[in-house]
């Protein structure tokens, strides 16, 4: 199919355009049963996806559902909707498009199923949910064309594999189903091919012409980035400035909490009262929809946002962005440059800003990782085992199944290839029967094998539930905030669960760019009322943290190690040749440890430079070892370079809290009882629906709350530790929060060799972070030292000396 | 055993970090909202299969308090099971350490909102239960306001708990004329203090005893 109908060439003609190469390329491939297109954005890919399906669509023979157009975005299918009406319309062709999403009404739902449109656009979530329907056959019959936008970023988590898993049930209904992949660029595109196509059929990449080299450099700012902290408070007039020099700014941040702030110090600077907005996930939808509809209609000079805004709808008068803070990840740098003019065949114009002065360094890192175009990729391996009992489930919702179709269906999947028949066994039996060393209740379990091996659920109400639970996203336990009111005030976003604990009346804190003041906590809502008098406690959300790449952290040792900086800004310059005098520079084969004493706490800071989650986890398994050695250990705080631990005492020697089969031994003793997996295992038991997040007709009654999955994992770990859950838990803390694969590439990188410093005071490398958000206390000994204390005091101030009674 | 002592109603009374209330004098230790039986009706009932070890899980902690103190009489205070099925479908290893533990002491059921009353075990079923300056029963009782010198009185049923400094623990609710026990069993979850329906019940001057390592007293946080 490389001829376009005439209508479609007159229309493209009709409006001066000519049909991009890669367009052309992927009409030439149309009937190909995958391919994966590479183009930066703003070149045309989302028509180069849809061209094929208008083609074959233009003579009206088709009935019922041809193509299916999933992307990671609600509003990026509301978008390609709006984008794809026009010329379909313009053509005159006879196509029905339509959009469904979590916000589809469930009228509009029900009729989609009845009479499918000729396109469909839609979520992974909302996929996954339409193929747990026993209709499903009947919807899906006749459907040619599958097209995956923006799939880069769904290849990087458990939505995407949910994605090709229901995929896969897709193609054993229409087995001629062709699947076509849009990213933007990528370190590794083969991967993403694999990841694609229907195991083992092969996929084509067709490359667009990338357009020229971005216009990237660091923000010159007439006062020094300060010497902590991740506001860049000092950039606010230079970056002012280059607002006013743009149309159309994108201001990006790595977390939430950077956004707020920055926002909030803009507008304090604002003097000409451009019109700037705000944008992130924490912020109340309605919220973010009249942000993007500003942006739309052209209204906004420029958005603070954060990841939020990394993918979606094209807004082609944005011609600068700025990246605050180090930027972690170069691929992603790259990815975000690319917001930037979406015109083909213009450069991008980027400005990184870093926030403190070791951001300086990264920066610099990151600049000549772009030059050289080194992007860095972290390699997924196996599809994840929750995900797959999420999709062994939804497949019963959709009547009773044959577990060696049901295998060999999964195994079709790139990511689940390599997946064994035992492994996928153990899921089975886990969503049958729990799959407990304890074989309890068989009576009630939830799949049952019928006479004719056929699986199907025991009850078929259980189908409603496990239909409100779809899905892979994981939030933290987040409270909604309101404006307190009679009745029920404007909604203004959410926080965690865990910062509201730490609020009490009074307590102000940011969100959505307006300093709010904590009134109370009313059914599971944080009240609150507008405040500007107190300087703000700042909101902790949880926005992905992500890890200075293991390239940047190696470019940033390389930088550090120069007998000079004569690149660098005389302020940063400084301020390493200081750390030189007072202490030393942490160095490639070496670790570099700091004891000192700060207020009333003794400190030890930990130059590892093995990215922010591996040296979290340095952090527990040496505080770990210390309240074992007796050493009182109070928390600890890691980013991408250090890690800094408090306690009551002060460390002295270092050596045999780093032996690396210690450290190895700590692993697996530690891994046990800790915050970090529990987490995990949180996240790993919903997704595999041992934990329902919503169950029908239960409303909380605020009694009794569900109890917590804590309390579930230390049941297993106590009386099944290698049950299948355990198992996912421990393999995805390892390679994701745990990233134990660094410590050992730190171990091996200094051999273990490790220098202990005495300072009588703070040096200039760790100050920074000491003002670090997310302090990570240890329940330990000295933790309930501390509570005793409290409690305490809290009854001598009550003045409850005496007993009541 | 470590606890916190204090007096109810004329009672010494001391409350253990492990979650149940010790009363010396009368040899007697009580517990609140055991639970068994919770995994096998979430699954029953159409939910997820929980792991089915919190029965024995609760019994294996009720054992080490019993064994340790040898009381003369125990008290569950209602919701010892999480509902009538939950009774039957008692595990024979479960049931046979729950009889372990009953034999040979006084051995009280107060009946909860879930388990109205349980069949075919030991022990005393009853609605209340007064003993010396105490009574005993499942829920608090509102209006419940006792003359100077009469009853103090304990219950369960909410499952209060405190959070503190980043943790969340169980906690018994103590003013001068009524007691609310945290909730004993594994599998359940808790009711923070600052709670309407708990702050409505606890008189102003209330303390909250954390559960843990050690039994914690602080005032009653709102």
């Amino acid at each position: 199919m490389s001829r376009l109908p005439d209508v479609i060439t007159t229309w493209f003609s009709s409006r001066g355009w000519t049909i991009h190469p890669h367009q052309q390329d992927m009409l030439a491939r149309a009937d190909d049963p995958a391919t994966l297109l590479i183009a930066p954005t703003g070149g045309g890919k989302t028509m180069a996806g849809f061209l094929p399906t208008l083609a074959e669509l233009a003579a009206g023979s088709h009935d019922g559902l041809h193509t299916l157009y999933v992307s990671p975005l609600k509003a990026l299918a509301a978008d390609i909707k709006r984008n794809l009406r026009t010329p379909v319309d313009e053509m005159g062709l006879p196509i029905r498009i339509d959009d469904r999403t979590g916000d589809t009404p469930s009228s509009r739902r029900r009729s989609q199923r009845a009479d499918p449109p000729n396109i469909l656009l839609t979520t992974p979530e909302s996929l996954a949910l339409l193929t747990s329907y026993e209709d499903a056959p009947r919807m899906f019959a006749g459907l040619k064309r599958v097209v995956i936008d923006e799939i880069h970023a769904l290849a990087e988590n458990k939505r995407g594999d949910q994605l090709m898993l229901a995929l896969s049930r897709l193609q054993a209904l229409c087995p001629d189903l062709r699947r076509v992949g849009l990213s933007a660029t990528v370190d590794d595109p083969a991967a993403i091919a694999h990841y694609l196509a229907r195991h083992p059929d092969p996929c084509d990449i067709v490359l667009a012409d990338p357009g020229p080299a971005p216009d990237i450099r660091m923000l010159q700012t007439d006062a020094a980035p300060p010497w902590a902290g991740g506001g860049a408070a000092h950039a606010i007039p230079a970056v002012l400035e280059q607002i006013k020099a743009h149309q159309t700014t994108l201001i990006f941040h790595n977390t939430r909490a950077q956004a707020e702030i920055f926002f909030r110090n803009l507008w304090l600077a604002n003097d000409d009262g451009l019109p700037i907005g705000i944008h992130h996930g924490s912020l109340d939808r309605t919220q973010r929809e009249r942000v993007e509809a500003a942006m739309v209609r052209n209204e906004l000079r420029a958005v603070v946002c954060t990841g939020s805004l990394d993918l979606g709808i094209d807004w082609g008068n944005v011609d600068l962005v700025i990246q605050i803070g180090a930027p972690k990840n170069v691929k992603r740098l790259v990815q975000r440059i690319g917001r930037a003019n979406h015109r083909y065949n213009a450069p991008s114009k980027a400005l990184l800003v870093p926030a403190n002065r070791f951001e300086v360094v990264e920066c610099q890192a990151a600049l000549q990782a772009v030059e050289a175009g080194t992007l860095d990729g972290t390699p997924r391996t196996h599809g994840p085992r929750d995900v797959l009992c999420q999709h062994i489930l939804i497949r019963a919702c959709a009547g009773p199944f044959c577990a060696e179709s049901l295998f060999a269906e999964i195994t079709s999947v790139g990511a689940y290839s390599a997946l064994s028949r035992e492994e996928f066994d153990d899921c089975l039996a886990f969503c049958a029967t729990g799959g407990y060393a304890l074989r309890a209740y068989d009576q009630w379990q939830r799949l049952l094998q019928r006479p004719d091996g056929q699986w199907q659920l025991r009850d078929p109400r259980a189908a409603r539930r496990i239909r409100m639970n779809i899905g892979t996203i994981q939030d933290a336990d987040l409270l909604k905030v309101r404006l307190k009111r009679s009745r029920g005030g404007k909604p203004l976003g959410e926080i965690e669960e865990s910062f509201a604990a730490t609020l009490s009346a009074g307590d102000t804190f940011l969100i959505g760019g307006q300093i709010v003041r904590y009134e109370g906590l009313r059914e599971m809502t944080v009240e609150v009322s507008r405040n500007a008098s107190k300087t703000p406690k700042v909101a902790v959300f949880s926005g992905t943290k992500f890890a200075t790449s293991t390239q940047l952290s190696d470019r940033i040792l390389t930088i550090l190690k120069q007998d000079s900086w004569p690149d660098l800004p005389p302020h940063t310059a400084q301020w390493l040749e200081l750390q030189r005098s007072v202490s030393q520079m942490p160095r490639r084969g070496e670790l570099l440890l700091e004891s000192f004493p700060f207020k009333g706490r003794e400190y030890l800071c930990v130059y590892g430079f093995a990215g922010r989650n591996a040296m979290q986890t340095l952090g527990l398994l040496l505080t770990k070892r210390m309240e074992e050695l007796g050493l009182d250990p109070l928390g600890f705080v890691a980013t991408d370079y250090a890690t800094l631990i408090w306690g009551l005492e002060e460390i002295t020697d270092a050596e045999p809290l780093f032996d690396a089969q210690a450290l190895r031994d700590g692993l697996d003793g530690w891994l046990a009882g800790n915050a970090v997996m529990k987490r995990s295992f949180r996240a790993v038991a919903t997704i595999a629906g041992l934990i329902e997040r919503n169950t029908p007709g239960q409303r909380k009654s605020g009694r009794q709350a569900t109890f917590s999955s804590d309390i579930l994992y230390d049941t297993l770990r106590k009386y099944d530790p290698d049950h299948l859950l355990m198992q996912i838990t421990r393999q995805e803390a390892l390679s994701g929060l745990v990233d134990f694969g660094r410590i050992e590439e730190m171990l091996a990188r200094t051999r273990g060799r490790t220098r202990l410093l005495r300072l009588d005071q703070i040096s200039p490398l760790a100050a920074p972070l000491l003002l670090e958000v997310g302090k990570v206390p240890v329940k330990g000994a000295a933790q309930e030292k501390l509570l005793e204390r409290e409690t305490e005091e809290m009854m001598r101030r009550a003045g409850l000396t005496d007993l009541p009674g | 055993m470590s606890g916190y002592s204090f007096s109810l109603a004329g009672a010494d009374l001391v409350a253990l970090g492990a979650g149940a209330l010790w009363w010396p004098a009368q040899q007697l230790l009580c517990v609140s909202d055991l639970h068994l039986g919770k995994s096998e009706r979430h699954l029953r009932r159409g939910g997820a299969a929980l792991p089915p070890y919190e029965t024995r899980d609760t019994l294996d902690r009720l054992g080490v308090l019993i064994g340790n103190l040898v009381p003369q009489t125990v008290i569950c205070l209602g919701d010892s099971f999480d509902d009538d099925a939950a009774v039957q479908a008692l595990a024979e290893s479960e049931r046979s350490a729950l009889e372990a533990l009953m034999a040979q002491r006084h051995w009280i059921w107060i009946t909860g909102n879930h388990d109205p009353a349980p069949v075919g075990l030991g022990g005393e079923a009853r609605n209340t239960l007064s003993l010396g300056p105490l009574i005993f029963r499942h829920i608090a009782e509102p209006g419940f306001s006792p003359q100077p010198h009469s009853a103090g009185e304990v219950t369960g049923h909410y499952h209060p708990k405190v959070r503190l400094r980043g943790a969340s623990r169980p906690a018994f609710l103590l003013d001068h004329q009524r007691l609310i026990l945290p909730a004993f069993g594994t599998y359940t979850g808790g009711l923070c203090t600052t709670h309407a329906a708990l702050r409505g019940l606890m008189a102003k001057q209330a303390l909250a005893i954390l559960t843990g390592p050690r039994a914690l007293p602080c005032p009653m946080p709102r």
